[in-house]
């Protein structure tokens, strides 16, 4: 189900604007790797680009490969709307339809796409995803409540069910945990750990433990001022980048030296 | 910041700003006041229509047309106008409706450059365009294709269209654009194309305030009165067909009554003869035109209630 992500020279623009520079870096399949750097370096518009988001707002472009299991998701002949249901995202602050209930949220991906399911299998595609994402026993008896009567980080999990309900090979995620509070952090990255058992996990995150308690791999961006963009300054075991980094500006973001 | 005061912390928050106290209570007084004053010529039309139409307004004046009623007869009535004015305007709205929400689908979801300005600026030029001048539009749009003097429902329809379109336009462009990003994101994270994201996620969260829009276009047309004047003409009988010939409508039904002005009633005549009956029947379509447009109003909020996203609180 997991599949290795292989980024070749990736820069990334807004318009004539560069926001992201020459990023090159491997992704192994069922791992988790965690993205850090300060506002504005580039992190969450590097995370769009690995299921073709980025292209959304107008004027954006790429430069570079990102390649998938050995397919280029920018060749000619890759349709970006295929590339998101091999991807899947969760964002920063959880969005369930709001007309829609909790089990309709789940089989969002299916119903939203016409495509036809029996009532059973989508019975049993709302279970396994929602006991996937550690929210089945809470809304198992309300499941056609709407989506925005849950709590901030049942939401999120609502959004992860959602996500991969859609059977992704790969799963992103921007600051999933940014939002909520202490306990619901907890439950998202209990639950990042038996997902990645089955996918490929990126997670972009401001809070340094989570990247180290949840990621193997650990990449820090940085950005030397506005109007420059972001690159990549180094990516390694998530350990070695929280005990001995190889670069002087890593070590200054981890300890909190940093601007 | 340098003095310390030697006032106790409670009289210092019980201090009153005896200005802003009685600023407050002007612009409360100035406000109400407007309010009151707004309500005035509501209220006084809605008496006034009640107290003058309510004596004629019954199931045998809403049953009838006016063939063959002359005089002072003691009868006619408004089917033949209420039908005029429901067809013409339901097929205003079949033209606006799809035209203004797919124009306002493009300005919101693909619109970019000059294109989508040159839109925007056209459909507010469309939006002065004086009623007359649009009806004046339909019918020489149609001469062109039946010759001078044409007068059918549809020419109406299409003068209301041209008034209606650039109210719809901009009604579900706002509530279009009220849809936030983050939903069309989550749909095409899903791997949703475009075009579903925006049928069944942009429309289906916005749907109640984009009927809510088209209400207050269809409650804005229904009462247009000129452009059908000369685009569908008067009638005394009662006419289904929007493609042929002249049909009734209720303004235009008003305008007519009204303007006959009082019937001659001569005393040696043995038949009853209602001086006044013009300006009666002429009240009665007005209360009439009134509860259609409520009506519609109390429809278009059901369905809102009814498609409004669900909330956590029922």
């Amino acid at each position: 189900m997991a599949q290795r992500i292989e980024v070749k020279d990736l820069n990334i623009f807004y318009g004539s604007f560069r926001a992201v520079a020459d990023v090159s870096m491997h992704i192994a399949p069922r791992s988790v790797t965690a993205l850090i750097g300060p506002s504005g370096c580039g992190k969450s518009t590097f995370l769009r680009t690995l299921n073709r988001m980025h292209e959304v707002i107008p004027g954006a472009r790429v430069e570079g490969t990102v390649e998938v299991d050995g397919t280029d998701l920018y060749g000619a002949d890759v349709d970006p709307v295929a590339v998101r249901r091999q991807v899947g995202m969760v964002f920063q602050r959880p969005n369930p339809f709001p007309t829609m209930s909790i089990a309709e949220n789940v089989l969002a991906g299916v119903r939203l796409n016409n495509r036809r399911i029996s009532k059973t299998d989508a019975a049993d595609l709302v279970e396994q995803s929602l006991t996937h994402a550690n929210l089945w026993t809470e809304v198992k008896d309300r499941l056609d409540r709407p989506g925005s009567s849950l709590s901030g980080g049942q939401q999120q999990r609502l959004c992860i069910a959602r996500a991969i309900a859609v059977k992704p090979q790969v799963l992103l995620m921007d600051e999933p945990c940014s939002a909520l509070d202490p306990i619901s952090t907890l439950a998202i990255e209990d639950l990042i750990a038996e997902l990645k058992d089955d996918y490929t996990i990126v997670i972009v995150t401001h809070n340094m433990q989570q990247a180290a308690r949840v990621s193997e791999k650990t990449a820090f961006f940085n950005v030397e001022g506005t109007g420059k963009p972001g690159r990549l300054i180094e990516m390694d075991d998530t350990r070695t980048m929280f005990s001995s980094p190889s670069q002087k500006a890593t070590e200054d973001y981890i300890s909190g030296r940093f601007g | 910041m340098a003095t310390v005061t030697d006032v106790p912390f409670g009289t210092l928050l019980r201090q009153t700003d005896a200005r802003r106290r009685r600023t407050d209570l002007l612009m409360r007084v100035l406000i109400i006041g407007a309010f009151l004053l707004a309500m005035v010529p509501l209220v006084s039309v809605i008496w006034t229509v009640l107290a003058n139409g309510l004596g004629r307004f019954d199931l045998y004046f809403l049953s009838v047309s006016m063939r063959g009623v002359f005089g002072g007869m003691d009868a006619g009535g408004i089917y033949h106008a209420i039908v005029g004015t429901v067809e013409i305007t339901l097929f205003a709205a079949l033209i606006s409706v799809p035209l203004g929400l797919m124009t306002a689908i493009y300005l919101v979801e693909y619109g970019t450059g000059l294109l989508a300005r040159m839109v925007t600026f056209f459909v507010d030029v469309m939006t002065g365009i004086p009623s007359i001048v649009a009806g004046l539009f339909a019918y020489a749009f149609f001469a062109v294709f039946f010759g001078n003097g044409v007068r059918m429902g549809v020419v109406g329809s299409v003068a209301l269209s041209v008034l209606m379109t650039p109210v719809v336009i901009r009604s579900s462009e706002e509530m279009l654009k009220l849809v936030p990003n983050e939903l069309r994101e989550a749909s095409y994270a899903l791997g949703v194309p475009k075009w579903l994201t925006i049928v069944k996620v942009v429309l289906r969260t916005s749907v109640a305030g984009l009927v809510t829009g088209v209400m207050l276009a269809v409650a804005r047309v229904i009462g247009e009165t000129a452009p059908l004047l000369i685009t569908v003409g008067v009638v005394d009988s009662i006419n289904f067909n929007l493609f042929d010939g002249r049909m009734m409508t209720l303004p235009v039904y008003v305008y007519r009554q009204f303007s006959q002005g009082l019937v001659p009633c001569s005393s040696s005549s043995t038949d009853v003869c209602i001086a006044d009956i013009n300006f009666q029947r002429a009240w009665a379509a007005a209360l009439t035109l009134i509860l259609i447009v409520m009506l519609l109003n109390l429809l278009a909020r059901l369905v809102s209630r009814l498609f409004a996203p669900k909330t956590a609180n029922h």
